[in-house]
């Protein structure tokens, strides 16, 4: 087990899975609304899919309206339960985690290298705490 | 970020849904800005309007919002998808979707003003007061040029701020940071609209920065000029303002090589089908240049005038002159990801407006021939 101090961006608690990039993410371009999956053949999380995941990646680029892709996830049930970005926390996750009540806190400077397909991650952003522990 | 007792019960619900989501949405925001409070705003204008911008989702959004939800300041909106007052080929789907996004804004009592240039339309409030423009070429325009204080917003940060009548206190809000890192010294003569434009896409391209030096005396800023900077600015990144107050920079030329490099890349055809003004909408200024320029000229190719309703109120005349050279003035709309310009009906078309190329060549995928307005009309009209 292991607590790192993370700074709230949007409120809640969630645990899941990890899913890590280093790529940041257009959602306007590179998301499937319908099953979460990211479709973009460039990016390293080709064919995943964000549902259900704890989302651990740098910043969202492009459009700020890409903002309402994270609200067509959670409407279709395929929103990741929470998000952490290890970059400087951009206006388009904050309003769209907020909007779809989607835990986010900024992660800037943490190193998540050590993390597994096992790893359980809890994002408890009340608390600015991340906790990492495997299942 | 700190908030008052009365912004902590808002957003704990107590004053309804509709001020919990909008200060939510700013608390989210102003946490990833480091922002320190939240500041009162003048009036907000609102993106996100056309249907092609916010899709299915926005049109979910908003219609959830609760109907008791109402703005708290002067609020404006950017064009929505057509001419509301034309018969427009458009979808049947296109046109209930986008007649549901302007019910659930006129619900929240916002001016149905559909324009991207409000610094032209409604009266201004004094230097140094804080707006909430999320159109990004008012924002550069209005801390530019006007001196009023605004963050490059997105729809939904100023639908919080129009409802909370609020913004987060942070980057180009405070003196201290409305100062370039970069500055671009042009090094050859910038001379039409559309090289002022090309500028601006290079200068926000280049700095990564909230704002942008650009080395060039006040007085070649006319309007015209003004405008085709800041879309410019707008479009090609994160740049919300430009000065020619400049201190310690880095600076960077801006010479034949770098002209050249922008135009090409957005300069993809030598002909075009269409003729389009507009992006921004054109004001009194343009429409007035646009008149003198065909008077008694007939145009060769189809061309589309995109304009607020109100201008076109302002000067009947000189729409009628455009229409009798055969201009369609279009209202309520822009081109920018426009569904009334398609790929089905048009290969390219011509244009004097950066942000117009821009947006053609990347959501219409359509190519552009892109050159000055005085070059256009001598070439496509007699």
């Amino acid at each position: 087990m292991m607590n790192i101090f993370c700074k709230k961006i949007v409120g809640g608690k969630a645990e899941g899975l990890a899913l890590l990039s280093n790529k940041p993410l257009n959602m306007l371009s590179m998301l499937d609304t319908k099953s979460g999956e990211i479709k973009d053949k460039e990016h390293d999380l080709f064919n995943r899919t964000l549902a259900n995941r704890i989302l651990i990646f740098p910043n969202c680029i492009g459009s700020s309206v890409g903002a309402y892709v994270f609200y067509s996830l959670k409407i279709n049930g395929v929103n990741p339960k929470a998000i952490i970005c290890t970059n400087k926390c951009d206006i388009i996750t904050a309003s769209g985690c907020a909007i779809s009540d989607i835990p986010l806190v900024d992660g800037t400077g943490v190193s998540f290298k050590s993390l597994n397909k096992n790893t359980k991650v809890t994002v408890d952003a009340d608390n600015q705490m991340v906790i990492l522990g495997t299942l | 970020m700190e908030l008052t007792r009365k912004e902590e019960k808002a957003l704990q619900g107590e004053y309804g849904d509709g001020l919990k989501l909008a200060y939510k949405i700013l608390v989210a925001i102003g946490n990833a800005n480091n922002a320190t409070k939240l500041i009162p705003i003048k009036w907000a204008h609102i993106s996100g309007v056309n249907f092609n911008t916010i899709g299915e989702a926005g049109v979910k959004f908003l219609s959830q919002l609760n109907k008791e939800t109402k703005v708290k300041v002067t609020t404006t909106l950017n064009p929505m998808g057509f001419d509301s007052k034309k018969d427009n080929k458009i979808s049947e789907d296109f046109k209930f979707n986008q007649l549901s996004i302007i019910n659930s804004y006129l619900s929240l009592g916002v001016k149905p003003s559909f324009t991207c240039i409000p610094y032209e339309i409604f009266d201004l409030p004094k230097k140094g007061e804080i707006v909430s423009f999320a159109e990004s070429n008012a924002a550069v325009f209005v801390n530019s040029i006007l001196g009023i204080k605004s963050n490059k917003e997105s729809s939904l940060s100023s639908l919080a701020s129009a409802i909370t009548g609020k913004t987060p206190y942070s980057d180009l809000l405070i003196n201290e940071l409305r100062r370039p890192s970069v500055s671009i010294k042009p090094e050859i003569d910038i001379k039409t609209e559309s090289d002022f434009g090309l500028l601006g896409y290079f200068a926000g391209k280049i700095a990564n920065d909230i704002c942008v030096g650009l080395e060039m005396n006040s007085e070649s800023l006319d309007i015209i000029n003004s405008k085709a900077i800041s879309a410019g600015i707008g479009t090609s990144g994160m740049c919300g303002m430009f000065t020619n107050k400049i201190n310690d920079c880095e600076k960077i030329s801006f010479g034949k090589p770098e002209i050249t490099d922008v135009k090409d890349d957005l300069n993809t055809a030598e002909k075009g089908d269409l003729i389009v003004f507009g992006s921004p909408q054109l004001g009194l200024h343009e429409l007035n240049m646009l008149g003198h320029l065909t008077d008694g000229k007939k145009f060769k190719k189809p061309c589309m005038v995109f304009c607020p309703r109100s201008v076109t109120e302002c000067n009947k005349e000189m729409i009628n002159k455009l229409r009798k050279a055969g201009a369609d003035i279009t209202c309520d709309s822009c081109t920018c990801l426009t569904p009334l310009i398609t790929k089905n009906d048009y290969d390219s078309i011509i244009t004097n407006s950066i942000k117009c190329a821009y947006y053609m060549k990347h959501s219409n995928k359509i190519d552009v021939s892109l050159k000055d307005m005085k070059s256009i009309i001598k070439e496509y009209c007699e």
